[in-house]
């Protein structure tokens, strides 16, 4: 008879070496029964390799809507009804957003830009706008504006960004279903060059955009080649205007199983809980998130949406005995 | 006296309603369109809150709306 899978978790948790894709998909198919068992399991592996510290990051639109780009989930593409419209945050206003985030014990603020990539004006507000943070407020800056140069790369190393956001969003073999305006490997040549510029690479994706579970197994497991710092794990919540407008919302119990497939995969990596957790996993789903595999979290709003109240989050953790990583740790 | 007569989140008139999926909706989200003239808002969300404004009827926040 072949080895269980939950016998090859346990294997994940001795080795720290994540589990391959025959494995990820054994535990996304996993029945109702044995969800208990495999988040137990994915949460002892995350104590494990990455301890019991949570990292909190708050995130801010820098530019909003307009994008040229056609990603089918989005609500910030100009290429949709979507009513979402073209806006640009100011200086002071960035800053503020940051010293919201920090005053939450946050030690990461990403600075986000629906764009396809940077141009000279958005580098160029962004360097300010790094450059007004880090004289006011003592927090991490990341940031995710899309596909770079090498150039672009390098003048966000010397800004002193610390970690870059580029999502997979998905798998590569489902990518060009969500995506038409550009392809999941120019994706991946932008993740390629932060890597080697030494910046940290944070870099996960959507559940539920229409996706197989075989495809979340092969997404998973490209992320375990990848070997990003962090994993932002979105669930789709589906957006008035969109071509996924009308996509159910992904079941609770296989965001579960997600949660603690992805982290079996990724034995090491910071796995966060970023859009969608309200709608799909709600205050319960959350929690067993945070019990299954979870050990980072966004606080307050997202880039269009709004998320819980900071305070609740913290409440949480507090509750579940799970100390807020802090700055010192982090740098 | 302002009159509010369009849906903040789907544009539509309020007494076309049923609006109750919007009015749950709006829980995670900030409004879109005006109430009052249903021009689609700039508006941007902040970690701590959201601020709309429509180009006609000014700015809105989470207190003033
Ligand atoms: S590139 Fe980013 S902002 Fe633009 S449509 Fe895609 S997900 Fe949205
Ligand atoms: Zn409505
Ligand atoms: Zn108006």
């Amino acid at each position: 008879m072949p080895e269980s899978v939950l016998a090859r978790a346990e294997r994940v948790l001795e080795t720290g070496v994540g589990l391959d894709e025959a494995g990820v998909l054994e535990v996304l198919r996993l029945p109702d029964d044995q969800i208990p068992a495999i988040l137990e399991l994915a949460h002892q592996v995350r104590m494990r390799w990455c301890g019991p510290e949570v990292e909190v990051e708050g995130i801010v639109s820098l530019k909003t809507g307009g994008c040229p780009e056609d990603c089918h989930f989005c609500s910030q593409s100009g290429l949709f009804t979507s009513p979402v419209r073209a806006v640009w945050l100011d200086i002071p206003a960035l800053v503020e957003a940051a010293r919201q985030t920090a005053a939450t014990g946050a030690t990461e603020f990403c600075i986000v830009a629906a764009v396809r990539g940077p141009d000279a004006r958005l580098m160029a507000q962004l360097a300010e706008g790094v450059k007004a943070i880090r004289e006011a407020v003592d927090i991490n800056i990341a940031a995710s504006i899309g596909m770079l140069t090498k150039e672009q790369v390098d003048e966000l190393v010397a800004l002193g960004v610390h970690r870059y956001n580029h999502n997979l969003e998905t798998s590569r073999s489902y990518f060009p279903h969500v995506v038409t305006t550009h392809s999941w490997e120019e994706r991946w040549d932008t993740l390629r060059m932060v890597r080697e510029s030494g910046m940290e690479v944070c870099c996960g994706g959507i559940l539920g955009l229409g996706e197989s579970v075989e495809q979340r197994a092969e997404f998973a497991i490209q992320l375990q080649e990848l070997d990003p710092h962090e994993v932002p794990l979105n669930f789709l919540n589906p957006r008035p205007g969109t071509p996924l407008s009308d996509q159910p919302v992904l079941d609770p119990k296989d965001a579960l199983r997600a949660i603690a497939a992805f982290r079996l995969a990724l034995p090491r990596t910071i796995l966060r809980y970023a859009g969608g957790r309200e709608i799909t996993l709600g205050d319960l789903g959350t929690r067993d998130g945070l019990l299954g595999g979870v050990n980072a979290v966004i606080v307050g709003n997202y880039l269009t949406t709004l998320g819980r109240k900071p305070d609740e989050d913290l409440a949480l953790l507090e509750e579940l005995k799970m100390p807020v990583k802090a700055l010192s740790a982090t740098l | 006296m302002i009159m509010i007569v369009w849906c903040d989140r789907c544009g539509r008139a309020l007494d076309e309603g049923p609006h109750s999926a919007c009015a749950a909706a709006r829980e995670l989200e900030p409004p879109r369109y005006c109430g009052q003239c249903r021009r689609r808002m700039k508006v941007q969300v902040l970690p701590a809150g959201w601020r709309a404004t429509c180009v006609e009827h000014g700015d809105l926040t989470p207190t003033s709306s």
